[in-house]
C-alpha cells in the first residue's frame, strides 16, 4: 500500500503565524489526490491521533483546483508560540513527519 | 506617481525578504518597464519572538544595505515610489530605526533627495490595556487569552499596519515609505486601492507579491516579481527570463503559510478566492480574475507582542555508546535529580527549566515521532533557561557534568557518556522571549494609531 509520502509531489509544513502549523499536501496526478481524499485512513481523526490533539482542532481543507489538501493544526511545541521555551521547530518546517508514512488505501 | 485615472498599475516586488538578496538583472528589467510602485517586505514572525522582543534584526545591517542600495537608487532616480514594510524584521521602533539609518547612509553616499514617509507601528501598552478592559481584544486562532500582566511584561507591542496609513503617506507626498510592522499585502495594495482598483483583486495580487518570485517555477523568494492590476483582472510575471508562472504555481502559492487557502483575512475585510480563475496569459504571465472582497463591518488590527521570559545556556554533545543510547531516559531523570540536589534554596526559588533534545532519536518531533528505529548515535542538546544568564550557566554546568558521568545499570563505558565537539563546551544563548500578544484589537481610526510622518531628505 503506498504512503502519503509516496503519492504526494509536495508535502510540507510551515507556521501559519506563531500558534498554528499548516501542512500542504500536493499531488501531481488528480487520481492520487482523489484516492487520498477518499481513503478511509486519511481522516481528521487519524491526523489528530498522530499529532495527539483533538479531532475538532484539525482543519482539513481540499483544494481541487491544484490537487492539494491543506491541514491546519495548533502548534504542538513551545510554552507560548514559536520560538518560546521548549520549542523544537521555530519555523514549523519539519512538522509534516507524522503524516509521511501514513498508508493510503 | 500613478494618477487616479490610470488603466493599469504595474508594481515590482523586489523580493520576499529585504536582505535575502535578489537578481540585479531582474530589478533592472523591472525598472525598465516603468512601474508605478516598487515594494519590499522586510519582516516576519517566522523566526520567532526574539527579534520583536529584543528589537534586533535577523537580517544584518550590511545585508539590508546591499539589497536596499540598488533598489532605492533605481526607484528615486526613476521617480518610482518605493515602499518597505515591516522594516528591520519585527517593525518595532529599534527595527525601523536600523532601516532608516541604512536609508540615510545610502542617500548621503548617492546624493539622493526625496520626501520620505515614515509610519511607526508601535502600539502603546495603555491603549492595549484599555482595549482589553473594554472587551475589544480577541485571540488569533490557537493563541492563549491575553491578560494585563502579559501586556505589561511585553518589551514591544506592534500592530500590523493596513492600507490607510500608507495612503495617508502618499497623500502627504511621500516618494519613499519606510513602515513598521505591516500586513504583507498593504505594502503593495495601498497605491492601487487609493487609485480605485478593486480591493479583492488588489489584495489577492498583493498576497502573491509579498513573497517575491516564490509563486514562480523555479520558485525563488529571492527574486523579483511584476504584478499588473487592471479593472477586472491582474497579471503576475517573474522578472527573470528563466522563470515562469503557471496557473497551478500561482494558485498553489495562495495556500502558502495560510491557515485557509480560500479566505484571506485582511484588516480591510475578507478576500474570497473561491471564485478566482487562473489562466496562462503568455509564456511567463498568469492572469487572475474573480477574487471577491467583503469589507469588514469593524476594523480589526492584528497585534504582536513579545516579552522576555529568561536567559538560555546550552551545550551540544554526541552519544555513540549503545548502552548510553538505550538509557537516555534513565540518565535524564538522574541528571534532573542531581541538578536539584546541588542547587541552593535561592537558586531553586528563582526557578529554572532544563530541556533535553535528542537529535537522531526524536529531536524534531518529540513524542510525535513515529519511528522506533534504534539510532547508531544521538546528538544531545542540553538547554537551561533561568531568570539570569549566570543562573542558566550554572544550571547547565551542573547538568552537563552530571550527564557526562552519570552511572546507570549496565554501563560499560565508564569514562564518560558524552562526546563534546567543542572546548569550551557551554554556550550562552542570550535572552529568551515568547509571543505575549498575538491578538486582534478593534480600531476605529487606523491613521490615528499609525500616523504617517513625512520628512525631506
Amino acid at each position: 500500500m503506498p504512503t502519503l509520502g509516496d503519492l504526494a509531489s509536495v508535502i510540507r509544513s510551515k507556521n501559519a503565524g506563531p500558534f498554528q502549523i499548516t501542512i500542504d499536501v500536493m499531488f501531481a496526478a488528480a487520481e492520487d489526490y482523489q484516492r487520498t481524499l477518499k481513503s478511509a485512513r486519511f481522516t481528521a481523526a487519524e491526523i489528530a491521533r498522530r499529532y495527539r490533539i483533538e479531532e475538532a482542532q484539525v482543519a482539513l481543507i481540499p483544494f481541487a483546483r491544484v490537487n492539494a489538501i491543506k491541514i491546519t493544526i495548533p502548534r504542538r511545541w513551545g510554552s507560548r508560540g514559536s520560538g518560546s521555551m521548549g520549542d523544537r521547530d521555530v519555523y514549523g518546517a519539519q512538522q509534516h513527519g507524522p503524516l509521511v508514512d501514513l498508508e493510503i488505501d | 506617481m500613478a494618477d487616479q485615472r490610470t488603466d493599469e498599475i504595474r508594481i515590482v516586488s523586489v523580493n520576499g525578504m529585504l536582505g535575502y538578496g535578489y537578481e540585479i538583472e531582474s530589478l533592472q528589467a523591472g525598472i525598465a518597464i516603468k512601474p508605478h510602485l516598487m515594494g519590499c517586505d522586510a519582516g516576519s514572525t517566522d523566526p520567532g519572538p526574539y527579534y520583536l522582543g529584543s528589537g534586533n534584526s535577523l537580517v544584518r545591517a550590511d545585508q539590508i544595505y546591499r539589497d536596499l542600495k540598488p533598489a532605492l537608487v533605481g526607484a528615486v532616480r526613476n521617480e518610482i515610489p518605493f515602499v518597505i514594510g515591516s522594516a528591520g524584521f519585527a517593525g518595532a521602533k529599534p527595527n525601523v530605526d536600523l532601516t532608516l539609518d541604512v536609508v540615510r547612509r545610502i542617500c548621503k553616499e548617492e546624493d539622493l533627495h526625496f520626501k520620505l514617509g515614515v509610519i511607526r507601528s508601535d502600539v502603546d501598552k495603555q491603549t492595549v490595556i484599555r482595549a482589553l478592559e473594554r472587551g475589544e481584544i480577541e485571540p488569533m486562532p490557537g493563541a492563549p487569552a491575553l491578560t494585563r500582566e502579559l501586556i505589561e511584561e511585553s518589551s514591544h507591542i506592534v500592530g500590523q499596519i493596513g492600507t490607510d496609513p500608507y495612503i495617508a503617506a502618499f497623500e502627504m507626498g511621500a516618494q519613499v515609505v519606510i513602515a513598521g510592522r505591516s500586513c504583507d499585502t498593504a505594502i503593495y495594495a495601498a497605491l492601487p486601492i487609493w487609485c480605485g482598483f478593486d480591493p479583492g483583486l488588489v489584495l489577492h495580487m498583493s498576497k502573491i507579491m509579498e513573497c517575491g518570485a516564490q509563486c514562480a517555477i523555479p520558485l525563488a523568494p529571492n527574486d523579483c516579481l511584476l504584478g499588473t492590476i487592471r479593472k477586472d483582472h491582474f497579471l503576475v510575471r517573474p522578472l527573470a527570463e528563466h522563470r515562469i508562472c503557471t496557473p497551478e504555481s500561482v494558485a498553489a502559492h495562495t495556500m502558502y503559510e495560510q491557515g485557509n487557502p480560500f479566505l484571506l483575512y485582511e484588516p480591510e475585510g475578507i478576500v474570497d478566492i473561491r471564485g478566482a480563475d487562473f489562466e496562462q496569459a503568455d509564456r511567463q504571465s498568469v492572469r487572475v480574475s474573480g477574487s471577491s472582497f467583503k469589507p469588514t463591518p469593524s476594523l480589526k488590527i492584528k497585534l504582536e507582542g513579545a516579552r522576555r521570559i529568561g536567559a538560555r545556556a546550552f551545550t551540544i554533545a554526541g552519544a555513540r555508546d549503545r548502552h548510553v543510547i538505550q538509557n537516555l531516559d534513565v540518565i535524564e531523570r538522574a541528571v534532573n535529580e542531581a541538578v536539584r540536589r546541588n542547587l541552593n534554596d535561592e537558586a531553586l526559588r528563582e526557578g529554572y527549566q532544563l530541556n533535553f533534545r535528542y537529535y537522531g532519536k526524536n529531536g524534531v518531533l518529540g513524542e510525535l515521532e513515529p519511528s522506533t528505529v534504534a539510532p547508531a548515535e544521538v546528538g544531545i542538546l542540553i538547554e537551561a533557561i533561568a531568570p539570569t544568564d549566570s543562573l542558566a550557566s550554572y544550571v547547565l554546568s551542573l547538568a552537563r557534568s552530571s550527564y557526562l558521568h552519570c552511572p546507570f545499570q549496565g554501563r560499560k563505558a565508564t569514562a564518560g557518556n558524552l562526546a563534546f565537539p567543542f572546548s569550551p563546551s557551554d554556550f550562552a544563548g542570550g535572552d529568551v522571549y515568547d509571543f505575549s500578544v498575538y491578538h486582534l484589537m478593534n480600531v476605529r481610526d487606523q491613521n490615528a494609531l499609525f500616523p504617517a510622518q513625512v520628512e525631506t531628505i
